[in-house]
This record gives C-alpha cells, sequence and structure tokens, in this order.
C-alpha cells in the first residue's frame, strides 16, 4: 500500500464526519455532521453520567477510608483486580445477566470508573504527612476540620488524577456501549457492515481526539487545584521554572 | 449427533445435548454446564491466540520500553520527551488505536501486536527510569570507587537494586496487556475477545470466554510474582 | 503583649497502651507553676512523648489526672482545649499548602478572630521571631529548616496560648543553630513567661531551658524532679547521676556567672605610686602578683618584680592582663578563657572596664561547692541575659 492510498483512507474518513453518504449496501444514508453529532452527545452524556455517579460515590468513601486509615489492603487492591476484568468481559456479562440499555452500561461504566478513584482518594488522603495532620489536631482542629481543611486539599491533585483516569476509561469503554443498545460513537465501529471501514476509521478518530481532549482537560484541572506550596514542596527549584514536558502531570496508569 | 440413549443409561451428573432442559438452556442463552463441557475445546484456540498475543507483546514492549528506560537513565532530558510521547499513545483508547492502524499496517496480528506493545510502553519505562534513579547515588559511587565501569555498575549494582521496581511495573502491563487483547478482534486478530463478541447474549459462552480471559490475567499475575521471588530471594515481593 | 500562664499539675498520671502490659507512663506526679519551663527528660521510649499529649488529650488518660489553672482537662473537648494550648512537634508538620502568614494564623482563625487583630498578631509574630514580613507570602517549602521552626513556634504562641508543650522543637536542627534557637527561646520566654512542658532527651538541652526537669526513667517513672542545679548536685540515684553525666560539675558552670562566686581581692597599683604601700598591701591579699591600672581603673597588666624594684612603681609588665572576664559571663566560658591563655588568673571587670576583682582556677574550685539554693535557676539567668544589652 502506497503512503498516497493511507493518507487518502484518512482523508476519506475525515470527509465522513462531515458529510453522510450511501451505506455500503446503498439502503440509507450514513455519516455525516448530523449523525455524528447525535452519536457523540449520547457518548459523552453516558460518560458523564457514569463517571459522576462514579465521583460520588468513590471519593468520599476513598477519602474516609484514608482518614481513618484502615482497609488499605482493600482500597488498594480493588483497582489491581479492576484492571485483570476485560471491559469486554464485563460489559457481556452485563447484557448477558442483568441487561442492556442506558442504565445498565452506566452501571458497568461506575463500577469501572470505582477502583481508580477510590484508590486515588484513598492514597492521596492518607499519605498527607502524618505529623502535619498530628500538628493540626494538637492545634484543635475538630476531625471534621482535619478532613476538610488539611486533608482534602493536600490530597486533591491525587484525587483528579484518579477522576482524571477513570474519566478516559470511561469514555474509552462507552465505544462498546452500542452491543448493549446504546447509541454511542461505538456504532460506526461495531456495524462494520453498515458504515464500512472509512466509517469505523472516522468513528475511532472521533474517539481517540475527545479522549484526548478529556485527559488535556481534566489535566488542566489537576494543575489548577494543585496548591502552589505544595507545587513548590514537589519541585523547590521554584515555581518560576517550567519544564517543557511538565505539561503533563504524573497521573496514575490505566490504559483503556 | 450419537445414537439415541436412554436417559437411565447415562452416568449420573452427566447430560447430553440432547437432555431437553439442555437444549432450553441453550436455547434461552442461560448459563449451561453441559453445554460448556462439551463445547469447551472451541475456547482453546481463541485462549492461545489470546496467551500469544499477550506474550509476544509483553516480551516486546518489555525490551524497548526497558532500553528507553536505560537510555533515559544516561541521558536525563529525554525522560520529560519519552514519558510525554508514551502518555499520550496510552491515553489513546485501544479501540481507536486498532482501527487508526488497519490503514497503516492491515487486519492481523502485526496491528494487535503493535498497539498492545504500545500500551505496556509507559508503564514500564516509568517504572524503570523511576526505579534506577532511586538507587541511592551513594551506592553508585561507592561501586564506581571501587573500580567498576559505568556498564558494570549499571548491570550489577543499578538494575539489581531497581528490579522491584522494574518488575512491579512488568506486573501491571501484564494484566493490562491481556485486557486489551480482549479487543484486538477490531485489528483482525482474534483471541477471547472475538469469542466473547460473537455470541455477546449468551451467558455460558461469557462466563466462559471471560473467566478465561481473567484466569490468564491472573495467572500472569502470579508468574510475574514468581519471577520477583526467584529474582530477589532477599526481599519480600513488592505488590503492584 | 499579654503573658498569662497557666498552672499545671500532673496526678498520679498513668498511660497504659491497648494491648501492653507496662504502662507507658506510671503514676506520674508533677506541679509546674505558671510562667516555669518544665523540663521532661529521659532514654528514648521512657514516656516524655506519651505524658506531655496526654495535657492536651492528643492521648487519652488511662487513669489519675492533669489539672490546668486547677480544672481537670478531662471536663473539657478536646479541640477547645487545644487551641489553648500551644503545640510544637519535633517535625514542625506546618501545612505545605498554606502560606506562613496562614500557617501562624491558624489558631486566632479557629477562635474566631477578626480579620484585622489576626493579621495584626501574624505580623508581630514575624517579629518577634525575627523572619522579615516579605516571609507571611511564602510557603513552608520555600524556608530552611531553621526557619521552619521559628515558625512553628509562632504558629503555637499565636492563640496567646497559656501554656505551651513542645516535643523536641529543636531536635532536627543542626548543632549550630539549635544553639541559636534555644538563646531565642531563652530570650522570648524571658519576655513571655508562658508556662512550659519541653521534652527533649539531651541533657544539655534540659539544664540549659529548664527551671524544673523532670528526669523519667523507662515505664514513665518518675525518678526525680529538681532544679538544674540541684539535678546536677544531688542526683537522686545511680540511674539519675549515670544520666546526667559524669561531667556533672562541669555541666554546673554553665549555670554559674562570674558575678556568683567570690572574686579574689587582687593589688591594684598605679604608676608612680609608692612601692612600699604596694607592698605592704600585698602582704594580706589573695594574689602575689600585683595588676598595674590606669586612672580610670582599667587594668595594663601584671607588674614585673622590677616594676616594683625602685622607690615608685614602673609601668614593667610581666605580662599583658589576658584575659580579662566580665561580671555576667558565664562561669564555664571564664574558665574556658583561662585555660586557653594558659593562666590561673584573670582580672573581672565591670561595665566600665575597671577591675572589679580576680577570677583564679582556685575560686571556680570553691565555687562549685557552692549550696543549691544559692545557685540562680536559668530562668533567671535568661532574665539577666534578655536586659543586659
Ligand atoms: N500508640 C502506641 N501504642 C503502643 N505503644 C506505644 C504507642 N506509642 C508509644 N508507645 C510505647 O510507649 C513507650 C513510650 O513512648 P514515647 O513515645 O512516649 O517515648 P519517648 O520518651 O517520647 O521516646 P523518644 O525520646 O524516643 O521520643 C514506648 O515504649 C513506646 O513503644
Ligand atoms: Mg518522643
Amino acid at each position: 500500500m502506497t503512503e498516497l492510498a493511507i493518507i487518502g483512507d484518512f482523508f476519506s474518513a475525515f470527509e465522513f464526519i462531515f458529510e453522510s453518504r450511501e451505506s455500503r449496501a446503498g439502503t440509507v444514508q450514513v455519516g455525516g455532521l448530523e449523525e455524528f453529532g447525535q452519536l457523540t452527545l449520547t457518548h459523552l452524556a453516558l460518560s458523564f453520567v457514569s463517571l459522576a455517579v462514579a465521583v460520588a460515590i468513590a471519593v468520599p468513601i476513598g477519602i474516609y477510608l484514608g482518614h481513618i486509615g484502615r482497609f488499605q489492603f482493600l482500597a488498594v487492591s480493588i483497582s489491581n483486580v479492576g484492571r485483570a476484568v476485560p471491559v469486554l468481559a464485563l460489559i457481556a456479562f452485563f447484557i448477558a445477566f442483568v441487561g442492556i440499555g442506558f442504565a445498565n452500561v452506566a452501571l458497568v461504566l461506575v463500577l469501572l470508573a470505582i477502583p481508580p478513584i477510590l484508590t486515588n482518594a484513598y492514597v492521596g488522603t492518607s499519605q498527607v504527612d502524618p505529623d502535619t495532620v498530628d500538628s493540626a489536631r494538637g492545634m484543635g482542629f475538630s476531625e471534621r476540620q482535619v478532613l476538610t481543611r488539611i486533608e482534602l486539599p493536600i490530597a486533591l491533585p491525587t484525587i483528579f488524577g484518579g477522576i482524571r483516569t477513570s474519566a478516559v476509561n470511561v469514555v474509552a469503554t462507552a465505544t462498546i456501549a452500542p452491543y448493549a443498545n446504546v447509541e454511542t460513537l461505538g456504532i460506526p465501529i461495531i456495524n462494520f457492515n453498515v458504515y464500512g471501514g472509512t466509517g469505523q476509521l472516522a468513528a475511532a478518530i472521533v474517539v481517540a481526539l475527545i479522549t484526548l481532549a478529556c485527559d488535556a482537560g481534566l489535566g488542566g484541572v489537576q494543575r489548577v487545584v494543585t496548591p502552589k506550596g505544595l507545587k513548590l514542596a514537589a519541585n523547590p527549584g521554584g515555581a518560576a521554572k517550567r519544564r517543557l514536558f511538565g505539561l503533563i502531570p504524573r497521573r496514575s496508569v490505566q490504559p483503556s | 449427533m450419537s445414537a439415541k440413549i436412554p436417559l437411565a443409561q447415562v452416568p449420573e451428573g452427566f447430560f447430553t445435548e440432547r437432555d431437553p432442559d439442555d437444549l432450553d438452556c441453550v436455547a434461552q442463552g442461560g448459563f449451561c454446564p453441559s453445554w460448556i463441557l462439551e463445547n469447551f475445546d472451541r475456547y482453546v484456540d481463541p485462549f492461545f491466540q489470546h496467551v500469544y498475543l499477550t506474550g509476544v507483546s509483553l516480551a516486546i514492549g518489555f525490551v524497548i520500553a526497558f532500553a528507553l528506560g536505560l537510555l533515559a537513565h544516561r541521558k536525563r532530558w529525554l525522560t520529560g520527551p519519552l514519558t510525554a510521547v508514551t502518555s499520550i499513545l496510552f491515553t489513546i483508547p485501544s479501540i481507536a488505536l486498532f482501527l487508526l492502524l488497519l490503514p497503516l499496517t492491515g487486519r492481523g496480528n502485526t496491528t494487535a501486536i503493535i498497539a498492545l506493545v504500545a500500551y505496556t510502553q509507559l508503564i514500564i519505562f516509568r517504572n524503570v527510569a523511576n526505579g534506577l534513579r532511586q538507587v541511592p547515588s551513594d551506592i553508585v559511587d561507592a561501586s564506581e570507587g571501587m573500580g567498576l565501569t559505568p556498564m558494570q555498575t549499571l548491570l550489577r549494582v543499578e538494575v539489581p537494586m531497581a528490579l522491584p521496581e522494574i518488575l512491579a511495573g512488568l506486573r501491571i502491563a501484564a494484566s493490562t496487556t491481556v485486557g486489551l487483547a480482549t479487543l484486538a478482534f477490531f485489528a483482525g486478530a482474534g483471541g477471547l475477545g472475538a469469542e466473547i463478541e460473537s455470541q455477546i447474549n449468551f451467558k455460558s459462552n461469557v462466563v466462559v470466554a471471560g473467566g478465561l480471559a481473567v484466569a490468564l490475567a491472573a495467572a500472569l499475575d502470579l508468574a510475574v510474582l514468581g519471577l520477583q521471588r526467584a529474582l530477589m530471594p532477599w526481599r519480600r515481593a513488592v505488590a503492584a | 503583649m499579654s503573658s498569662d500562664a497557666a498552672s499545671l499539675e500532673l496526678r498520679e498520671l498513668v498511660k497504659r497502651y491497648p494491648g501492653t502490659d507496662e504502662p507507658a507512663v506510671d503514676k506520674l506526679s508533677l506541679e509546674v507553676p505558671a510562667g516555669e519551663v518544665c523540663v521532661l527528660v529521659g532514654p528514648s521510649g521512657c514516656g516524655k512523648t506519651t505524658a506531655m499529649r496526654m495535657v492536651n488529650r492528643m492521648i487519652e488518660i488511662t487513669d489519675g489526672d492533669i489539672l490546668l489553672d486547677g480544672s481537670s482537662v478531662t471536663d473539657r473537648s478536646p479541640a477547645e482545649l487545644r487551641r489553648e494550648i500551644g503545640y510544637v512537634i519535633q517535625q514542625i508538620g506546618l501545612f505545605p499548602h498554606r502560606t506562613i502568614g496562614d500557617n501562624i494564623a491558624t489558631v486566632p482563625r479557629l477562635l474566631g478572630w477578626d480579620k484585622q487583630r489576626v493579621s495584626d498578631r501574624v505580623d508581630e509574630l514575624l517579629e518577634l521571631i525575627g523572619l522579615d514580613a516579605e516571609m507571611r507570602e511564602r510557603y513552608p517549602a520555600q524556608l530552611s529548616g531553621g526557619q521552619r521552626q521559628r515558625v512553628g513556634v509562632a504558629r503555637a504562641l499565636a492563640g496567646d496560648p497559656p501554656l505551651m508543650l513542645m516535643d523536641e522543637p529543636f531536635g532536627a536542627i543542626d548543632p549550630i543553630n539549635r544553639e541559636r534557637l534555644q538563646n531565642e527561646f531563652l530570650r522570648l520566654q524571658a519576655e513571655l513567661r508562658k508556662t512550659i512542658v519541653f521534652v527533649t532527651h539531651d541533657i544539655d538541652e534540659a539544664i540549659k531551658m529548664g527551671d524544673k526537669i523532670a528526669v523519667l526513667r523507662k515505664g514513665g517513672k518518675l525518678a526525680q524532679f529538681a532544679s538544674p542545679a540541684e539535678l546536677l548536685m544531688y542526683p537522686a540515684d545511680p540511674f539519675v547521676e549515670d544520666f546526667v553525666g559524669a561531667d556533672r560539675a562541669l555541666k554546673r558552670l554553665a549555670l554559674q556567672r562570674v558575678r556568683d562566686i567570690d572574686l579574689w581581692k587582687g593589688v591594684l597599683c598605679h604608676k608612680g605610686e609608692s612601692t612600699a604601700k604596694v607592698r605592704a598591701r600585698l602582704a594580706d591579699a589573695d594574689l602575689e602578683f600585683p595588676l598595674l591600672v590606669d586612672d580610670e581603673g582599667r587594668p595594663l597588666g601584671w607588674l614585673s618584680d622590677r616594676g616594683l624594684a625602685g622607690e615608685r612603681v614602673m609601668e614593667d609588665l610581666r605580662s599583658r592582663a589576658e584575659p580579662t572576664v566580665e561580671m555576667d559571663d558565664i562561669l564555664r566560658d571564664a574558665l574556658s578563657d583561662l585555660l586557653a591563655n594558659q593562666t590561673m588568673y584573670g582580672p573581672v571587670l565591670d561595665d566600665q572596664g575597671r577591675v572589679q576583682g580576680i577570677l583564679s582556677l582556685r575560686a571556680i574550685a570553691g565555687a562549685l561547692n557552692i549550696r543549691p539554693e544559692d545557685v540562680p535557676d536559668s530562668a533567671e539567668l535568661a532574665a539577666e541575659a534578655s536586659s543586659s544589652p
């Protein structure tokens, strides 16, 4: 295959996003901005709902466990277990045993998103220097105040790191939601017979761009919520010295 | 397939496909132990294809990432760019990457392995680089002071001391790769994912294929743990 | 600055950690009058930290009681109690995500002070601990270890607490800076007069900082509770004697000043004075060498035999009057000066540089027999130190 042909593939994939055309069988019109807009909207809605629920569940639990410093094994190994279960198997299991539709897929994505957030919330909270916590208590902070004024601000960057990891996972995994009848950007990928290779490629490009944007956006949030004093502590050279590739803050690892 | 056997002659606990209950079970896409027993052999090839994809990707991925880690250890300024590039690769969803590679490398194992290798890079590279960096500088100093060349110091002191971190990275990479390989059928490389997808409503199928994938991940995890113990008898294994 | 202080009393205090047989603190009774520094000292693991942390209820009391100004600490809610007790630990525990100003303002804000008052208080404390006002906006990561420790002390003082608890506050600081911080602390304490419980495992630090020292032995038992001088002169038992160290006589020198001991009267003479009179004075002096002084009474040097040979005193010196010591010099330093100059005698000068007497090695030796009640305690020394320029 020549370079030209490859470029041609990608070019027509881009075209596919913006202009509809006949399906492979020639029976319906597929692609185009309207369809992709709709698919993207569903994709993002599904991802957002799942992530929000996961955050609402995992952050309080993780912070609480980190605060009392118990159940470390559980909080940390939950993400190891999470990694060992393939997402496709998880979704298939839900389709076969629980059911299909938006709510069920969202439930799967919530389960998928919880471990990294929980673990990061736990680690972020429990790794706050015990002497800092001790002196806060010693000065008369209530347990609540220790949590909200000391542990939470210091743990925030780590917590957002977990949310970021999960967000990328959820957006990526939402691609296989059409198996459960939820029409996300996975539709052109999974229905090869209708959309063809060009449609597949087009959807892949959109999914990749959305994930990268999500990652970069949450990376920005992560940087914003990092207290200045902590940045200085991590990089004693001073705030002015900004490395070129410091643009990508450290995060927990989990590809999707 | 077989001649009709009266039910009474069948040993207890053994159901044939002609058992009416059982037929019903399969028709309803249920969880049918007898169907699983009869059809288990159809999972053997996909399973070994899965093992092949995972194993080859991990091996190639480890060699490349380890080399990059050593390189970044020597030339510190490379750490940033390498981390950035591997991070971006890492963020792209695997399904998208499989499909993005199709125009370049076509359907098949090559495409699947290229993508899977890409995903091992960040984890292993970062652990290698971190592990080497965390070796106390006075130990390196002492080693060179005793007359070891930089290469000898690297191989006899730094790498062994970084081993826990390196193997922890390999452990994470292993279970991750098993999971990602279930999506390799999008690149036309089969594996257990293809089996799951082919009958995604059939409980028996989902349980067996999914179960095999989880079991493979667990087995690999234990294998790396065993490697860790074997290579470092002097310390307890470090959890990933 | 207000300087109210509370009295503290530990009564038969016991701490038994769950799952341990031996108590960590065992029937410990101490009384600390308001405004005094009580040092808890003892070997590692003897229960100093445990005893101290029961005072602000960071550790729950197993048995016995702690009275703050006569009322039990167990009657108060822990958070409320702690806001009235300054707390400094070895690791300092500054909040890394807050500026120095915010760190210092912690307790005043918890106490609900208004903004202006908090801000003024922060400025006041920064000045008190000798940090520039611009440090206010810095973060802990941008400070040196010594500066951080000062901020830790300022933060503990911010709510003007009547009682301060300090657990090895200078333990992580290098020796030179530690000495500086100790002196600074004594200067501050002379001014503030807080009641302070100070934990250390360094007996020298205990002697330097404490009005009273409680020596604990393993298991949190009180071995001796006494003033530094008493502890050095009359250790209660072999454990304390051993803990105080074989050089305890020398350590006592650190507690006394030149003015506190009986100085020798030297024979002073002026140039051109009658040698006969000088000889007559020499007959009943402690020292057989006359010291030549100028018209102001300032020392010129030790007169040689030839200087006394004629009718009138001539300026002929056997040696210069080195070293000279001052009335306020610490005895240990004065002794060190004498030894460094390889001499047995040194003129003692007052503020104007006039000779007030002679310090000799024998006089120092005599001073070590001094009765403990006559030895000033470190707070008095500190007060004097802060009043002298
Ligand atoms: N939370 C705890 N649970 C059980 N035992 C404890 C606990 N904290 C301290 N101990 C034990 O109580 C004893 C006294 O400890 P403490 O911390 O008070 O010693 P310390 O005198 O401050 O020692 P150091 O000089 O080393 O700081 C020690 O034997 C210690 O092991
Ligand atoms: Mg202690």
